[in-house]
Formats: C-alpha cells, sequence, structure tokens
C-alpha cells in the first residue's frame, strides 16, 4: 500500500520534471525574440537591438519551475480538496451573502465620510481629511462607479435579453457629446441636459437596432462593433461639429439644483458657511452617480418582473419559442436596445460633466470591451456579482496607479502604471478559467411556484439572439 | 481610367493582406463558432517578430538579398506565431470549450488586451520603423499606372500561400479532419479524429498566414506598432463575415472586396472616412445578406 503511493508519487514527480521542462522549452520559444531582444530608436531615428538574455532567462524560468510546482504539488492537492468539498452537504447561504446588497448599499451611502474621517483621523485635521479624500471619492469611488452604471445599462442588453452588443460605448459617446454640445452652445443645465442626453441615446440605439434585428448572435455583434467604430470615427473626423480629436473642453460643472459649486459668495460653500474646497463637488458628484447607478438597478429589478422583462428573458432563452408563443420580438429587441442605450447615454453626460472635457479617445472599442467584460466576470444578469466584478477589475487597476512602493523593489525605473492594462487583460482571462460562468453564477428566477429558489448556472442558457 | 486601375491595384495588395487575416478567423469560427478577437494582435505579434528576424539579420549577418531576407523573416515570424497562437489556445480557450458562448469570447478580448500591452512593455510603445526592402516597381505599357515591386511581392506571396492552404484544407488528412470537425465535432471524434489536436492545428495554421500578413504588412509600410493588431483586425474581421463566415474562399473575397472598398473610396471622396465606408458597406452587406456574400444560410433546427 505504501509502495504504491510512493510510486505514484514518484510518477506525479517525474511528470512535472518533464512538463516542466517542455513549459520552459516553450517559453524560450515564445519568448525569444519578442523578450530577448528590444528595438530602440538611436539619434539617427534607426531602430537598434539589445539583447536582454538575462529577462529571458527569468521568463524561461518563471515559466519552467511554475509548470513543475503546478503539476507536482498545486494540482495533487486541488484534486484531493474537492474529493474533500463533495463530501460535504450543500451549505445554506450564509448571512453575510444573504444581506450583502445591503451591506453594500449601506457602505456605498456612506462612503465619502467614512474617507474623510479615516483620513482627518489620519492627517490631525478637517482640511487634510478633506483634501486626501479627494483622490479616493473621485479615482475610487465615481470612476467604479460609472462603470458599474455602464455595466447595469448593458446587463439589460446582454444578460437580460441575450443580445450581443460589442459596440455600447457609442451610446456613451452620443450621451456625453449631446451634453458637451448643447451646453456649451446653448448653455442648457445639466439636469436639463441628463434627461436629453438619454433620450437622444436610446434613440440612437433604435436607429442602430432596426437594421440588425434580423441579425443573430455573432453578426450582431460585429455589426454593432462596426457602428460602434462609425461614431467614434464619425466624431474624429466631423471637425466642423466636434472639433475632432481636440475634444470639446470648457464644458459647463453640474450644479445642485442651480447652485453652483464655485468658490465665489452664491457658491455651495459660501452658502452653507463651509471653508472653501474643491472637494464638495467630488462628493456632490459621487451621489449623482450612484443615485444614477441605483436608479439603472431599480429599473432593472422592477422591469424585470413586468410583461417587457420577461419577454426579453424569453428572448435570451430562445428565440423561436418565443415568437411562437406570440412575443412581438421586433419591439422586444428594440426596447431592450432602447433602454440599455439610455443608461449609456445618461452616464455619458454624467461623464462630460465631471470630465469638463471630452474627446472620441475616450470612446475607443476598449471601452466597449471593459463594459462587456465586467458584465460577464460579474455573471450575466446578476447586479450584485457585476457591481462586484467592476469593483474589482476598475479598482484593482486604479489601485496599480497607487503602489509607489514597488519602486523601491524594482528600481526607480519601475512604472506600474505601465502594466495596468496588461494585468486588467490577464486578470480578465484567468478570472474567465476559473469561474466561466462569473463571479455570482446562480441567477434569481423571476417567475416562481410558493419558493424562490436559486437556479444553478448549469441550467441558465445564454440565447444566440 | 488609368487612376481606376491604380487604385484598384493599391486595393487588391491591401485587400490581399486582410484576406490573409481573415482566413485565420473565419477557420476558427467554422470549427468551434468563436470570434477569435485576440487574432488581429496574433497577426500585430506576427510583424513585431518579422522586424526583429530582419535587425536581428542586418546586425549580426549584415548584407543578406532581399529574398533570402524576406524568406527568413516569414518563416520565423510564421513557426514562433504558430507557436504563440498554439499557447494562447491551449491556456486560454480549451478550458473553456464547452462553456458558455461568451465565456471564450471574453478570454480573447482579454488575450487582445494582454498581447498588445504585452509588445508594449517589453518592446517600447514608440513606432518601430524600418529601412524600405523592396524599392521601384515596373509601369504597365502605354500607360501610367505603375506596380510597385512591394506589391507584386504581396499579391504574389498571398497566391502561392493561398494555394498551399487549398492544397492543405482539401487534399490533407488534416484539412479532411477539419473540414469534418466543422460539421460535426461529436461525430468527427466518434470517427477517431483527435478533436483537440485539429482545433490546435486551426488556430497554428490561421495564426501562420496572420504572420505572413503581418510580415507583407512591416514590408508595405515599414512601420509596426503595438497598436497595429486592432484596426487590421476588426477589418479582417469584417471581411470574413462579408465573404460569410466559415467560408474560406468567402474570406479571401471578403477581403479583396474590403481591401477595393476602402483604396477606391479614398481615391474618389474622402479618405478620412475610408472605415467608415468599409463599416457601413458591411453593415448594409448584413442586413440585406445576413450570411455573408459567399457563407451558407443558417439553418435552424427546432
Amino acid at each position: 500500500m505504501a509502495d504504491t503511493q510512493k510510486t505514484g508519487r514518484e510518477s506525479v514527480f517525474a511528470k512535472a520534471v518533464k512538463e516542466g521542462l517542455l513549459a520552459a522549452a516553450l517559453a524560450l520559444g515564445l519568448f525569444s525574440l519578442i523578450v530577448g531582444f528590444r528595438t530602440d530608436q538611436n539619434i539617427r531615428n534607426e531602430l537598434v537591438l539589445n539583447q536582454r538574455w538575462g529577462l529571458l532567462a527569468i521568463f524561461v524560468l518563471v515559466a519552467g519551475v511554475g509548470r513543475f510546482l503546478l503539476t507536482a504539488y498545486i494540482t495533487p492537492w486541488n484534486v484531493a480538496r474537492n474529493k474533500n468539498k463533495r463530501a460535504a452537504v450543500e451549505r445554506e447561504q450564509s448571512t453575510f451573502r444573504k444581506s450583502f446588497p445591503k451591506i453594500g448599499l449601506g457602505l456605498l451611502l456612506t462612503y465619502p465620510f467614512l474617507v474623510i474621517l479615516i483620513l482627518t483621523a489620519y492627517n490631525g485635521s478637517i482640511m487634510g481629511g478633506l483634501q486626501g479624500s479627494l483622490k479616493y471619492v473621485d479615482n475610487f469611488g465615481i470612476q467604479i462607479l460609472i462603470y458599474v452604471m455602464l455595466a447595469w445599462g448593458l446587463n439589460i442588453v446582454v444578460g437580460l435579453a441575450g443580445l450581443l452588443d460589442l459596440g455600447y460605448v457609442a451610446f456613451y459617446a452620443v450621451g456625453a457629446y449631446s451634453y458637451a454640445l448643447l451646453s456649451t452652445h446653448f448653455g442648457l443645465s445639466f439636469w436639463l441636459l441628463l434627461p436629453m442626453a438619454g433620450i437622444f441615446a436610446a434613440l440612437w440605439g433604435i436607429m442602430l437596432g432596426f437594421p440588425v434585428l434580423r441579425l443573430r448572435g455573432d453578426y450582431l455583434a460585429i455589426v454593432t462593433l462596426a457602428f460602434g467604430e462609425i461614431i467614434r470615427l464619425v466624431l474624429i473626423n466631423w471637425t466642423v461639429v466636434t472639433k475632432g480629436t481636440f475634444g470639446i473642453s470648457g464644458i459647463a460643472k453640474a450644479t445642485l439644483f442651480g447652485i453652483p459649486f464655485t468658490p465665489g459668495p452664491t457658491g455651495f460653500a459660501a452658502l452653507l458657511g463651509l471653508p472653501n474646497s474643491g472637494v464638495y463637488y467630488k462628493i456632490f458628484l459621487y451621489y449623482l452617480i450612484l443615485f444614477l447607478a441605483l436608479l439603472t438597478a431599480w429599473v432593472t429589478i422592477r422591469l424585470r418582473r413586468m410583461p417587457i422583462g420577461r419577454a426579453w428573458e424569453a428572448l435570451r432563452e430562445d428565440e423561436i419559442a418565443c415568437r411562437s408563443l406570440g412575443i412581438n420580438t421586433t419591439t422586444t429587441k428594440l426596447t431592450a436596445f432602447a433602454t440599455g442605450a439610455m443608461f449609456g447615454g445618461f452616464a455619458g453626460s454624467f461623464f462630460a460633466a465631471r470630465q469638463g472635457f471630452v474627446s472620441p479617445e475616450s470612446f475607443v472599442f476598449l471601452e466597449s470591451a471593459i463594459i462587456l467584460a465586467i458584465v460577464v466576470l460579474g455573471g450575466m444578469g446578476s447586479l450584485v456579482g457585476i457591481a462586484i466584478a467592476a469593483a474589482v477589475m476598475i479598482g484593482g487597476t486604479e489601485l496599480l496607479r497607487e503602489l509607489e512602493f514597488l519602486k523601491r523593489i524594482f528600481g526607480n525605473d519601475f512604472t506600474p502604471e505601465l502594466y495596468r492594462m496588461l494585468l486588467f487583460g490577464l486578470a480578465m482571462i484567468v478570472v474567465m478559467v476559473w469561474k466561466p460562468r462569473g463571479f455570482v453564477g446562480n441567477r434569481e428566477p423571476s417567475a416562481f411556484l410558493h419558493k424562490r429558489k436559486m437556479v444553478s448556472s448549469e441550467f441558465t442558457k445564454e440565447g444566440h439572439g | 481610367m488609368e487612376y481606376f486601375i491604380q487604385q484598384s491595384i493599391n486595393g487588391l495588395t491591401l485587400g490581399s493582406i486582410y484576406g490573409l487575416i481573415a482566413i485565420g478567423y473565419t477557420m476558427v469560427y467554422g470549427i468551434i463558432g468563436m470570434i477569435n478577437f485576440a487574432h488581429g494582435d496574433v497577426f500585430m505579434l506576427g510583424a513585431f517578430m518579422a522586424m526583429i528576424v530582419f535587425l536581428a539579420l542586418t546586425t549580426f549577418i549584415g548584407g543578406v538579398p532581399v529574398v533570402l531576407a524576406l524568406l527568413l523573416m516569414m518563416i520565423v515570424a510564421m513557426l514562433l506565431t504558430g507557436l504563440w497562437s498554439w499557447t494562447i489556445e491551449r491556456l486560454a480557450y480549451r478550458p473553456l470549450r464547452g462553456s458558455f458562448r461568451l465565456a471564450p469570447l471574453i478570454t480573447a478580448i482579454g488575450m487582445s488586451i494582454a498581447l498588445s500591452n504585452f509588445v508594449q512593455v517589453t518592446q517600447g510603445p514608440r513606432n518601430k520603423p524600418i529601412p524600405p526592402l523592396v524599392n521601384g516597381g515596373i509601369g504597365i505599357y502605354g500607360t501610367n499606372v505603375t506596380i510597385a515591386y512591394k506589391q507584386m511581392v504581396i499579391i504574389i506571396v498571398t497566391a502561392i500561400l493561398l494555394a498551399a492552404f487549398w492544397y492543405l484544407v482539401n487534399r490533407t488528412t488534416l484539412g479532411r479532419a477539419q473540414r469534418s470537425c466543422e460539421q460535426d465535432r461529436k461525430m468527427a471524434a466518434l470517427l477517431g479524429i483527435d478533436v483537440d489536436k485539429t482545433i490546435s492545428m486551426t488556430f497554428v495554421m490561421g495564426a501562420m498566414l496572420a504572420a505572413v500578413a503581418g510580415t507583407l504588412y512591416l514590408m508595405f509600410y515599414g512601420v509596426i506598432s503595438f497598436t497595429d493588431g486592432f484596426t487590421p483586425g476588426v477589418k479582417a474581421f469584417t471581411a470574413a463575415v462579408l465573404g460569410g463566415i466559415g467560408s474560406l474562399p468567402g474570406a479571401v473575397v471578403g477581403g479583396l472586396l474590403i481591401g477595393l472598398i476602402e483604396a477606391l473610396w479614398s481615391a474618389y471622396f474622402s479618405i478620412d472616412y475610408k472605415d467608415v465606408a468599409a463599416f457601413s458597406i458591411l453593415a448594409i452587406v448584413l442586413i440585406f445578406l445576413p450570411s455573408g456574400i459567399l457563407g451558407r444560410p443558417e439553418v435552424e433546427k427546432v
């Protein structure tokens, strides 16, 4: 008995050595040119080769040793763990998980004040706390919430109606440019333009939705991608209106129902007798985007219970069955496009008001891809999952900007920002391979008999619509 | 008329490159029904490999005949890019086979982001110019139309590769395995075809063609940058869809058409809107011919 176990262990070890060597050889082949040499321009603008064999050796070593450890230790350990797990009884959901949405909501509502409190305690003065919190409220809070809102908006199209849209950023762009143009040319206020931007985006959604109604699955995906690119290219080239790649700057800020956030005597700070600081505007923006995002979530939750929401989900599950039950697929698809686009438009006008500057650079395909990735990584259709995915992916990449201590390890030339998108791409792959159904794979049923039971991810199907 | 012919030649050259990339998209789609978003970046990687091989040749050996240099660039780029594609498929796509439809699409988008940023990190963000490899051209007798030698190289290389590729798909065991996997993967597996290996080989073949396209692109434009994967990639995918995705001749026809549309639109209308024209024509064609020009209409069984 002990003997067979030993030989089993040895054969695993031998296999691991072999696979490690193979992985090292593969890495040598893959990275020999692209890592082994670096091309740089010299003074005459000609390319010269620099050799980097040390770095190549590190890459090869990491691949070989990593693969060896994976086969020799991690995989057997994982197999053993899974064996134990399968024996355990299916557990009831923990209270934490059940009340997670409430806890998260509470945290979101108090986030700016928590940050200010912590930083005030840390810095020893209220002003220090206010100024220090600017970065956290803006870079983390607002930035993440914009993506949460966009992902929740796209979730209506992809997660509920099952229509794969690769050009969602186009509606974001429509919202941002309609606010930017109408506010700079006609001086209209943010609160008037916010619904207008949403309506414009929804109209664009219907316009783009009409021709692609007959298309399905990947054809739909590529045409929406093409529309996204067309809108971006028009924004770049129609310089008379959009000023092309220079973008539109000096866009008016949002106001709190007419009270501007300016340092003057009529400003927000002066009216309330508070010390002057830019942080109030950021906190206001934070609550504004939080409100908009929650509005998206609320509308999504309500719509799911209405006939139109059920029609979307029926469309996602099976288009033919849906049609034979008498559901008008044309209006169903168009409303999904329009509703999703409308929230994209809201987010776009918020984006323009926050930045004070819009340019086509902000609306590239990569943005669509990131938003779609958040929707899928979060587990399609699950609002909480999507919010978690947005916080992890966007917050994680934003955190990389803050990692100053890495400079002490790798030397001063090391810039973590450079690796931001590389790590983002790799994280997308790793998360997807690890959890193909996303963070929250289970789905709450929209219609049920007597008792609400979670639908396991194995039973949910994504349509080809 | 001369202007038209000249522009058509330019368009066909561009279209050949798109066609070579489009084959990779259409083959992968035909077999596993997945949009390989990273393919455009695999093309860019191939061009970088060719660029580094060229520099290595000029630095370490010195004056190498152009034909030999081009051949070496192509072969090394093909081999290494094929290896990259094999690894990508193994790591990012194979674990998700049989998972739901969007999962491999997301890893492909992630791979695309990761690849372009990997090249940016390792090779630097600046454009990489190389000196012109092939100079001059010949005029067609009695007209002002000229064909640059590099355009001839592109068209000839594409024609040779397409012939070899046609032979591979239609006359060899591997090609037969690929075609059977395309028709019915489960049945092919039951009949003793190693489906995983066939799919891997499909990715490798697509990447090799993309690497050649990358080498030709580098030779034609003389410059490459880490962002150059996206636009040719999207155009080539557009070409594949236009021709009817899953159809190999369709990919070539679609590529040539997209190249022609782009060149003629830039010549007669406005160069700024050439990409808009290509995408609009894609949308229009798909609305009236939802399965592309040469694609089989999708029959749905209920």
